[in-house]
């Protein structure tokens, strides 16, 4: 039928059914199309490298996954993890959110009972891409409840390619990201359709969404939050009503309830100060309930002003009250570092160097926001231009949201995850109503040319444009330009995200891809050849001590435990770390006696070039050691200031143990031709220790192109005992 | 065939009490000893002695320290188990032995006896120097004591010297006194002061110091006083363990016999100590004193015999260890009471002493601490003379599970109660006010 418009068009206008018909199946192809397309866009790494997990965080997941398949949900509920952490060891069951592990296992059992015979890798794998299809329908359907189904498709669209989203959403980057993105907008689709409905039904759905993102992504405190913002804002704007009343309390009540299921969130919705503004505002609502009915109680309208009064002052007194109760005896926790460095961004960097530390924690560049959004970056204002001309319950939503989203994004990179969805709707909010509008410009001329009949829906509208049509004469032709402006405008966009997807988004980043000489691709697989070296060369309990980065991928990939790992838990632990790693060799040696430490492992970019290396990770681990241990001071590593490792670096840098792990036999090593021996090709410089010598260790592996570099500890001297202690 | 068998089994059966008579970790005494000597002479001078080892069956194997064939190990295996350097003038080993090759054999828990004398050789410096201890650098140095030299012909020598200053362990020098003092005469050492493992058996007298005694005295010496070690002994981590010593010749024949009298003493004793303290000390240096092993290391649940993969807190527990000792033929049980076990994650979380049973099997029981985390048994016993025990054992230690909380907890019960009676409140509200026209 639509490949034959010109007859297809009689038919259509004596079948009004059959319009609702076509656009349906249109509607529905188009979906299914974005559907698919959000998924295989999302497979350029599958393609390019091999079907595995990329990353740090997900190496974990995918261990816990690995339990959980295996033992069963209840000792993954309890399970106690000692290969990590170590002495410490970690309750794994009480400190994460089991979200994407349990969804993972179900999509596993469901295709394992359709006697699909897949491996849980190949479902951890996919599971990101899987949910972005999902939240492409989400989006669609929320779209439709804001605005109209055009603005959901393009929403559709639009949150399928944005790459915003994709960076944590391909095929590999099996993280709590990917479901929680879906779990988000989910939950703020069903609050805003229950806020649009009154329904308790679809109340309670949206309670039901927000468990589901408290089990999976630490990130559900912007939910609640933002409700209740929200709400705030209703009620100031004066737009109450029992529908929010309903919505608002029942999604609260059991949203609560049923995240307190989750061991590692627990009382904290009646406990942590994150949490109360949530409470504050469920308190509110019900005051102005009471104050609704009071008001509909007594005729006196003097009366009831002086009872208002009265009320609202104590009501703010009793709260003001037992928050202030609450704070002082310790019973609410007060806000968290992380919270605290969302509200003031410079608030990490001088207190807490180790969120500070993490590269996506780091203020968002301007380029990134335009590598991340594109065209998006221009359509949101004209988006909100939109909402705000069409003011409703779920216009001020999606506005609240989009704007709250856009300032947390700017403080924090992996933020900008949690504004893509809002900036897709608004713009596509933008797109829609624009190509609408000219589109209906377009075609009312030509109705009011032929009949001057009009389609049902916008009838008014299009004949008062019609009327408009007559003083500008060029506006059908501005029209059609525009239209062509805006769909070239688009096909950039999709160029564009396909093209960062598949340069900058699909790399595993535990395979390093480089260009060679002859612009071949040259792959740089040590870290797995070095984990593979540890699985297969170390005792089974044998403890290895590297950077926190490294340790999930230690524990999952090298089975063997790990000090420290990217579950940044424990400060001191870490700060231990930092510290024997800045420490000469013979105090080094103490620190890592202390941990029972067998294996020591670097990771060294000179010859590779490979720049996110230890070395270049340094100063952190010496901010974060002097942090908790003052012995280690951070201007001993400088020289005026500046970090080098060359002959003009500070002589403790020269000798600490992480310079001397990482530069050890590399004095002799040609790198680079026309370069001097010891050039490192990431820093651009010779070093400045070419002669290392180790006292207490000794070289057990270096992986072919040096990335990863393992060393042995050295039982203590057999002849010599330099302790304090003495027999007799 | 059945011919062969019985050949092969015959063989065995006859070669099987030498095979088991080696060195092992079973059987910790050592048995081949090889001796290198200066020259032949002194395998005639110092007979006594070789003579007292081979009795307690000892293989004695006597080369020259400069002979060209002489190998430490071969194939990688060690011909020796022991090691006795009564060469003190050898500029440079024969074969392939060399300084290294001496601390190898050392390190990996071997023994070792080293005799030094006046002029000693740079190469027997050098190995006492890896082993922890510094002869006097000056060559020609001896050391003198004016007060506590022994009585002899020559009038004014007071280079020999007679001690009886000796280490206070009888796991060391045996348990039956030494009367006698012993002669000394030879150059004397100083201890490193930055290892801990190197004892001194027998040091000199407070009115001791090494010098040339054929010059005069221009400069104070360097070591003087009870820091001069005339015996030390090291005992490795591996437990190998070394002696040292400024004189060969008080191992010798002559010093074996001779009678002594200390200077000022009135007491002048047929028998100089020399044989008594030398012999004791060897068997402290082959293992056939003072060394313990530890079996069977054990824990499980109070009530339970298996060993479980691991705790939770506040389990009660058992821990026990088997502890012997090398009687020189056997093992026999150690029996002491200061063993101690520690729970340890950083430090220790438990400390207590095991009991024994007089035959070795040593036991406590106690709480796992209200802590989880990997945990060690930890046994480190290091007690003067005896080989050191390190043991230890990793055990993680697990929280509660979800359902090992209590169910019901008494205090709680009004919440309980506030919580059913508000449901059922609430369904009575509903009925009343749904139905109630």
């Amino acid at each position: 039928m639509a490949t034959m418009p010109a007859s297809a068009s009689d038919l259509l206008k004596s079948f009004k059914l059959k319009t609702k018909q076509q656009e349906l199946l249109i509607r529905v192809s188009i979906l299914c199309l974005v559907y698919i397309l959000a998924f295989i866009t999302r497979l350029f790494s599958v393609l390019r490298y091999e079907s595995m997990i990329h990353e740090f965080d997900p190496y974990f997941n995918y261990r816990t996954t690995l339990y959980l398949t295996e033992n069963g949900f209840y000792d993954f509920w309890n399970w106690f993890d000692y290969e990590s952490w170590y002495p410490l060891g970690r309750i794994v069951g009480g400190t994460l959110y089991p979200g994407l592990m349990v969804t993972a296992v179900l999509i596993y059992r469901i295709l394992r009972f359709l006697r699909f015979a897949v491996h849980i890798r190949e479902v951890c794998v996919l599971t990101a891409p899987f949910f972005a299809s999902n939240t492409t329908l989400v989006a669609y359907f929320f779209g439709k409840e804001i605005w109209d189904s055009g603005a959901g498709l393009v929403a559709a669209i639009l949150i399928a390619i944005c790459p915003g989203y994709i960076s944590r959403s391909v095929a590999g980057s099996y993280d709590n990201e990917g479901v929680a993105i879906f779990a988000l907008l989910f939950t703020f689709y069903v609050f805003v359709k229950a806020v649009n409905t009154g329904s308790l039904a679809w109340s309670l759905a949206s309670a039901f969404g927000y468990f589901y993102m408290v089990s999976a992504w630490g990130g559900y405190v912007f939910i609640i939050n933002l409700i209740p913002l929200y709400v705030l804002v209703l009620l100031i704007t004066g737009r109450y009503s029992m529908r929010l009343y309903v919505a608002y309390n029942c999604m609260y009540i059991l949203g609560m309830l049923l995240a307190m299921q989750i061991r590692f969130v627990g009382f904290q919705h009646v406990q942590s100060g994150e949490h109360m503004a949530v409470m504050g505002v469920f308190f509110l609502m019900q005051v102005f309930y009471f104050l609704d009915w009071v008001k509909h109680m007594l005729s006196d309208t003097k009366l009831f002003q002086a009872f208002l009064r009265i009320t609202v002052t104590c009501a703010v007194a009793v709260g003001g009250i037992a928050l202030g109760l609450g704070m002082v005896s310790g019973y609410i926790s007060p806000w968290t570092g992380r919270f605290y460095s969302l509200l003031d961004p410079t608030y990490a960097k001088d207190h807490i160097p180790i969120i500070a530390s993490v590269s996506e924690h780091q203020p968002t560049a301007w380029s990134s926001f335009m590598f991340d959004f594109h065209i998006l970056l221009f359509l949101f204002p004209a988006g909100l231009y939109f909402c705000f001309k069409r003011l409703s319950d779920a216009t001020i939503f999606i506005v609240m949201y989009g704007l709250t989203s856009m300032y947390f994004a700017g403080v924090m990179v992996r933020l900008i995850l949690v504004a893509t969805p809002a900036v897709c709707l608004i713009s596509a909010i933008a797109v829609s109503a624009t190509v609408k509008n000219l589109t209906v410009l377009l075609r009312s001329k030509n109705k009011v040319v032929q009949t001057g009949s009009t389609k049902g829906s916008g009838g008014s509208k299009s004949s008062s444009k019609a009327l408009l049509d007559q003083s500008q004469p060029f506006q059908k032709n501005g029209a059609i330009a525009l239209l062509f402006g805006a769909f070239y405008l688009l096909s950039r966009y999709a160029t564009h995200c396909t093209w960062v997807t598949s340069e900058a988004y699909s790399s595993p980043s535990i395979v390093l891809a480089a260009r060679g000489a002859h612009g071949n691709r040259v792959i740089f697989d040590d870290y797995r050849e070095a984990y593979f070296w540890l699985r297969q060369n170390t005792p089974q309990d044998a403890k290895v001590m590297s950077w926190w980065d490294y340790g999930y991928q230690i524990t999952a990939m090298g089975n063997r435990t790990v000090i420290v790992d990217n579950n940044t838990w424990n400060n001191t632990h870490i700060a231990t770390v930092g510290r024997a790693m800045s420490s000469y060799e013979d105090e080094a040696i103490e620190i890592i006696r202390s941990l029972d430490v067998d294996y020591v492992l670097v990771v060294f970019g000179g010859v590779t070039g490979y720049s996110s290396d230890d070395i270049n990770k340094f100063l952190w681990m010496v901010r974060i050691g002097g942090g908790v241990f003052p012995v280690i001071k951070e201007p001993d590593y400088l020289v005026n200031g500046e970090y080098r490792v060359d002959k003009g670096a500070a002589p403790k840098m020269l000798n600490c143990l992480m310079y001397k792990l990482c530069y050890y036999r590399f004095g002799e090593m040609l790198t680079e031709y026309g370069k001097p021996p010891g050039y490192d090709r990431a820093r651009g410089v010779e070093i400045g220790n070419k002669d290392v010598k180790l006292e207490h260790l000794e070289e057990a592996f270096t992986t072919s192109n040096w990335i990863v570099r393992i060393y042995r500890v050295k039982p203590p001297n057999n002849r010599w005992w330099l302790n304090r202690y003495k027999f007799g | 065939m059945g011919k062969f068998w019985v050949i092969f089994v015959a063989s065995i059966s006859i070669l099987l009490p030498f095979l088991c008579n080696s060195f092992s970790p079973e059987t910790p005494t050592d048995r081949r000893v090889l001796v290198l000597l200066d020259d032949f002479a002194v395998k005639s001078s110092h007979s006594s002695y070789f003579n007292s080892l081979k009795l307690r069956g000892f293989d004695l194997d006597f080369k020259l320290a400069d002979d060209p064939k002489i190998a430490l190990q071969r194939y990688g295996q060690y011909l020796y188990d022991a090691l006795i350097l009564f060469c003190p003038s050898v500029e440079r080993f024969g074969g392939s032995v060399d300084v290294a090759a001496i601390i190898n054999f050392v390190d990996s828990g071997h023994d070792l006896i080293i005799a030094a004398d006046v002029n000693a050789s740079d190469l027997i410096r050098e190995v006492a120097t890896e082993c922890g201890v510094d002869f006097d650098e000056d060559p020609s140095a001896m050391v003198i004591d004016h007060t506590g030299y022994a009585v002899s012909e020559t009038e004014g020598d007071h280079t020999l010297i007679a001690s009886d200053d000796y280490i206070k362990s009888d796991v060391i020098i045996g348990s039956k006194k030494i009367e006698a003092p012993v002669l000394f005469q030879g150059i004397g050492h100083s201890l490193n002061p930055v290892n801990s493992l190197v004892l001194k058996v027998l040091s000199a007298s407070p009115s001791a110091y090494s010098a040339n005694p054929l010059s005069k005295l221009s400069t104070p010496p360097l070591l003087t006083g009870s820091a001069i070690s005339l015996v030390s002994v090291v005992q490795a981590r591996n437990n190998a363990r070394i002696l040292i010593t400024g004189s060969l010749s008080m191992f010798s024949n002559r010093f074996f016999r001779s009678g002594v009298q200390k200077s000022g003493s009135s007491t002048k004793y047929e028998k100089s100590g020399n044989e008594q303290f030398l012999t004791e000390l060897s068997k402290w240096i082959f293992h056939e004193r003072g060394h313990l092993k530890a079996v069977n290391v054990k824990h499980h649940k109070v009530g339970e015999t298996d060993e479980p993969a691991l705790y939770r807190i506040n389990d009660e527990l058992e821990y026990s260890v088997e502890i012997y000792e090398w009687s020189g033929t056997s093992w026999e049980p150690y029996v002491t009471d200061d063993v101690q076990v520690q729970f340890y994650m950083m430090s220790p979380y438990v400390l207590k002493t095991l009991s024994n049973d007089k035959k070795g099997l040593y036991s406590a029981s106690f709480k796992v601490p209200d802590v989880y985390g990997v945990f060690q048994f930890k046994v480190e016993y290091q007690k003067l003379g005896y080989t050191s025990l390190s043991l230890s054992k990793q055990i993680p230690v697990r929280p509660y599970r979800h359902n090992e909380y209590e169910r019901f907890i008494p205090t709680a019960y009004p919440y309980y109660g506030a919580a059913f009676s508000t449901m059922a409140g609430f369904f009575i509200f509903s009925f009343v006010h749904l139905y109630n026209k």
